[in-house]
């Protein structure tokens, strides 16, 4: 199929290949934990806590004894979860408040750019507070933050890319047969502005792990004993001395997937040669 | 004639056309407007070629939008076989639109760039909601893509693989595939090579005799109005200065004759004298009480720049709105 060509092409890249291959990897412990996880993550076995990584426990055990490799395979479930849904809910909502503004302009295009603009002024960890703030802490709480936080970054892409489309000949070629709005921004409009968004939802997908792990390491994202990396690295600060795996691997595990979602999404930009399309933000 | 009357000669009638636009204003700061088309009251013969002319600007493609109501006229009516296009509601208007269609000036963007040309076909029933079987959209696209002269192979391909000139073909199948009997052509030919533009004019004639259309045609190369028009409506900052009832008549009012006169002759033995223009195109934005050509003409008096001159008949449907016409 000709839509999944520019994949192919960044796959093929050095960079796209090896981004890759480490999201296949990442993925693949968040669907298959149970399968992959040595241990399971919750068993606590406190004469054997804050060991060092050994042939037993690869990655070591944290201060109950838990076993840190299984902890942070089932913590890319939490992670990417959370993340994934929380940009999806975002890029939707995004999407369409984008091409209603941007195609019917006017006052409600002036109000929705007002908001946009004012929680685009806030970096979107202060947003998140506040929601969080105003919600209480949990898994639920923090996709809801993230996908509000990260809502106005794909409004305003996706009302740039309307406002240019609809000048379009096209587009009033196509009002001129007796076309509504309804089939102008879904069947001309959306599919011609999709890609640059979808793109830098995949961005945002990766500052959205970061921020579910700044909210896990302050303690208002997954509870215990869920796993989720921030709240394990949090929880590592105290035996940063006697046992520093307990921090490293789990960021290790967090620099590993948002380096990769970069370096794939930046080979995918190459590929499909939107570069100035998200710049025009 | 009575507009309103569907047995009328004229398929369109305009009557005191008007849209304005407004631009700029904010804090202790005035809108300002201009009238982009003013008091335009025009008919659109049933079966003949009415060519517009005019430089940039004058109005000749926002004339063509308000006449196919894809934008709101500001004052006067449109009147389509009998029908007033402001009064008609939403869906007698997609109705009205299968009878009336447009060609637009620039093919490149005329075509969604996702849409396959099979697609692209086809859009015009789908947003008609006429439903079709496989079969029948197969034969529908196919009998198109013939009609307007291009092989039905290219179905499959996307409007980047397409030339200028095949891209208006396309333009021009996607106009005629719910029959109209009305077709605007904006500058159909005005992005092309001028022997893709000798083609296009060619299969806009055939098409012409073999359907029974009735053209509004917008144009600003003379010389082509004049091959292909039965009647040319000369315009000049959104009025109408003159109508010439047919291809032969000369223009008697300054400016039509002017604007026809720079047309080029190759032929050195039949070298003409060009009558130069002083002066610049007054602002659009300005009120002009008068005749808004008074200014650069060379027949002004105190007259034209007080009173607005009527659209006068001459006899034979030439039209004319000028105080002092030449002779």
């Amino acid at each position: 199929m000709a839509a999944l060509d520019p994949i192919k092409t960044a796959v093929r890249s050095p960079r796209g290949g090896l981004s890759a291959a480490v999201l296949v990897l990442v993925v693949a412990c968040a669907l298959f934990a149970p399968w992959i996880a040595p241990y399971a993550y919750d068993i606590q076995n406190l004469p054997g806590s804050n060991a060092e990584p050994s042939r037993t426990h690869w990655m070591g055990t944290d201060e109950f004894g838990r076993d840190l490799m299984s902890r942070i395979i089932y913590g890319a479930r939490t992670s990417l979860s959370v993340a994934i849904t929380a940009i999806s809910i975002s890029v939707v909502s995004g999407l369409t408040l984008g091409a209603m503004a941007g195609y019917f302009g006017g006052w409600f295009d002036r109000a929705v750019t007002a908001v946009v603009d004012l929680t685009w002024s806030f970096p979107e960890i202060l947003i998140a507070l506040i929601l969080i703030a105003i919600i209480g802490p949990g898994v639920e709480s923090v996709m809801v933050a993230i996908s509000i936080a990260y809502l106005a970054q794909f409004t305003r892409l996706t009302r740039a890319q309307i406002m240019a489309l609809k000048n379009e000949t096209y587009v009033e070629a196509t009002a001129n047969l007796g076309a509504g709005h309804f089939h102008i921004i879904f069947r001309h409009l959306l599919p011609n502005a999709l890609t640059p968004v979808i793109v830098a939802g995949m961005l945002a997908t990766g500052d959205a792990i970061i921020l579910e792990a700044t909210l896990g390491f302050f303690g208002l994202g997954a509870q215990p004993p869920t796993p989720s990396w921030g709240a394990m690295m949090s929880s590592g600060t105290a035996q940063i001395f006697i046992a520093p795996w307990i921090i490293i691997f789990p960021g290790l595990a967090i620099a590993a997937t948002v380096i990769s979602i970069n370096l794939f999404g930046d080979a995918l930009i190459e590929a499909l040669d939107i570069r100035n399309r998200l710049r025009s933000v | 004639m009575d507009p309103s009357d569907p047995q009328s000669d004229d398929l369109v009638t305009l009557t005191d056309l008007t849209r304005e636009f407004s631009s700029g204003g904010g804090f202790m700061k005035p809108r300002r407007t201009m009238r982009a088309v003013n008091n335009v009251s025009l008919g659109v013969p049933r079966g003949k070629v009415t060519g517009v002319v005019g430089e940039s600007g004058c109005g000749k493609s926002t004339l063509a939008r308000l006449v196919l109501r894809l934008l709101e006229a500001t004052e006067g009516t449109v009147v389509f076989d009998g029908k007033n296009l402001a009064t008609q509601s939403q869906t007698e208007m997609r109705k009205l639109r299968r009878q009336m269609q447009m060609v637009f000036q620039d093919p490149y963007s005329a075509i969604d760039p996702r849409y396959t040309i099979r697609r692209a076909l086809l859009e015009p029933f789908q947003v008609q909601g006429d439903s079709k079987s496989a079969a029948e959209a197969k034969l529908a696209a196919e009998e198109l893509i013939s009609m307007v002269g291009l092989n039905p192979r290219m179905m499959a391909s996307f409007p980047h693989q397409l030339s200028g000139g095949q891209k208006q073909r396309v333009g021009i199948a996607r106009a005629l595939a719910l029959r109209p009997s009305f077709l605007v052509l904006d500058e159909p030919t005005a992005s092309l090579d001028v022997s893709i533009q000798a083609q296009i004019i060619d299969l806009l004639e055939n098409l012409k005799e073999e359907l029974g259309l009735t053209y509004l045609f917008i144009s600003h190369d003379l010389s082509l109005v004049r091959y292909f028009c039965d009647r040319v409506v000369v315009m000049y900052l959104g009025r109408v200065m003159e109508i010439l009832p047919g291809p032969g008549v000369l223009p008697r009012h300054h400016y039509a004759h002017a604007l026809l006169d720079s047309n080029f002759e190759p032929d050195p033995t039949r070298r003409k004298v060009v009558t130069m223009l002083s002066g610049e195109i007054p602002s659009p934005f300005a009120t002009i009480p008068g005749c808004a050509f008074a200014a650069r003409c060379p027949a002004a008096t105190d007259l034209c720049n007080r009173e607005r001159p009527p659209l006068a008949d001459l006899g034979d449907g030439h039209m004319i709105a000028c105080h002092h016409p030449m002779d």
